[in-house]
């Protein structure tokens, strides 16, 4: 299988790597860029634990080949924390104790700050319908829309 | 697999033409790479169609329809005001589909083209007179969209065809569409029944009238019974009565582990009437 060599960039950095033209984004940035925080659950795109931003648009990246990152922006739950401080959201999920396993944890993070990116005060129902495609097996939604709501209010200044 | 990255419909044609293998076209790939992963489909050549220009774009054409290009997303249908102005009920069939991640890259041809008798965006499209232009080898015709899905996960495309846009009509004055499905849950699931109708009114009376169905065949159904039992009235009961009982008569599902043949049967009318007023409301700008 010949390769492709791709050229991206993933949390603001330039880097490139060679994809079998079958594998995944998902590989691609656990396997060849030792991203490995972005989790593969279903891999069919179900469960949104390997939930990444392309050119800022929230995606399974299980359902994205890696050839078709050729000159893209991607963020991954890597670039969330900056300087070494972490993102309101990522404290809030502590202090709300939103995760259990944290599996599904890094994918919850990008798709909940991909929200407040867009809608800075989503109401209970709005976060609950743009989080549907991310799974909690260990059960913990309500305390995953509360470190939300509490995030977005910090961000706002309002809390 | 070879990965191809053509820069325009005919050369995509060509090469689907060319291919002597299995061959799939890639989108938004919310279903060909699940098929991939399930092993259920090994292509040979795929081919990458967001290289060619155009396919991200929603645009008015002259007539004061919209064209639509068949790598635009179903979020970016959803966030373009104008066009949900026009057909919300297009809009919102195509943003049932799957989650907020799915619709940052699920397309409305790949919708289509899948060919599944319960896909969201199908009967809208259909009830909206919706056509998509079908791109050969050698040239290019419009189809209406209704003419696409011949069987369960089969369409009337031929080898070396791809569909390279879909065209909405324009919706002129006075007209409105919806589409209702039915799930057992709130959000991610697939249509038990779906139901679209789009119509047009003069005065109070439906002057026109397209009625789909999703889910109740072994493709979507426009019901013509179904739209000829509302033209004329004014959506009262006696009107609704004669779409419910027309839509469930042209329902001819299966039962499987997500409805009853009677299920789906009865629910095909409830849904046909509930989006016939909502379609009526936006008609008349009173509903949402």
């Amino acid at each position: 299988m010949k390769k492709v060599h791709v050229t991206t960039n993933v949390n603001g950095d330039q880097v490139e790597f060679l994809a079998d033209p079958r594998e995944t984004l998902l590989d691609c940035l656990r396997n060849h860029l030792d991203l490995t925080g972005t989790k593969e659950g279903c891999g069919t795109g179900d469960c949104g634990a390997c939930s990444v931003t392309l050119d800022g648009t929230l995606v399974c990246s299980c359902l994205v080949l890696g050839v078709e990152a050729e000159g893209k922006k991607i963020e991954t739950i890597e670039g969330m924390a900056s300087d070494g401080e972490l993102h309101p959201l990522q404290r809030k999920f502590i202090e709300h104790a939103a995760l259990q396993c944290g599996f599904c944890t890094p994918g919850i993070l990008v798709a909940a700050k991909s929200l407040l990116d867009t809608n800075p005060d989503p109401s209970e129902s709005e976060i609950r319908f743009w989080l549907a495609g991310n799974l909690c097996r260990c059960t913990g939604y309500d305390k995953i829309v509360r470190a939300v709501q509490d995030a977005a209010a910090e961000m706002r200044g309002a809390a | 697999m070879r990965y191809h990255t053509p820069t325009s419909f005919q050369e995509a044609s060509r090469l689907a033409a060319a291919s002597g293998g299995l061959l799939r076209y890639l989108a938004g790939g919310t279903d060909v790479l699940v098929q991939m992963r399930a092993g259920m489909v090994q292509p040979d050549e795929l081919i990458d169609l967001k290289h060619i220009p155009g396919v991200f774009d929603i645009s008015r054409t002259a007539d004061g329809g919209w064209r639509i290009g068949v790598a635009v997303p179903g979020r970016a249908l959803g966030a373009h005001e104008a066009l949900c102005r026009d057909w919300p009920g297009v809009v919102e069939g195509m943003n049932l589909v799957g989650s907020t991640q799915v619709q940052g890259r699920a397309t409305l041809v790949g919708n289509l083209c899948n060919g599944s008798p319960a896909a969201d965006s199908v009967p809208g499209l259909v009830a909206a007179g919706a056509t998509v232009t079908v791109t050969g080898p050698d040239s290019s015709r419009e189809m209406p969209v209704e003419a696409i899905p011949t069987a369960p996960g089969r369409t009337a495309l031929k080898k070396g065809e791809l569909i390279s846009a879909v065209t909405l009509p324009p919706r002129g004055p006075r007209g409105g569409d919806a589409y209702l499905r039915f799930i057992p849950r709130t959000e991610m699931d697939i249509a038990v029944v779906g139901a679209a109708v789009n119509l047009t009114l003069d005065g109070d009376r439906i002057a026109t009238a397209r009625v789909a169905l999703g889910a109740v065949a072994p493709t979507v159904l426009l019901v013509e019974e179904a739209a000829k039992a509302i033209i004329g009235s004014t959506l009262d009961d006696a009107a609704l009565d004669r779409l419910a009982a027309a839509s469930s008569a042209a329902a001819k599902p299966i039962s499987d582990k997500r409805g009853t043949v009677e299920f789906r049967v009865d629910v095909a009318g409830v849904l046909a009437r509930r989006a016939a007023q909502i379609a009526y409301d936006r008609a008349k700008g009173t509903g949402k």
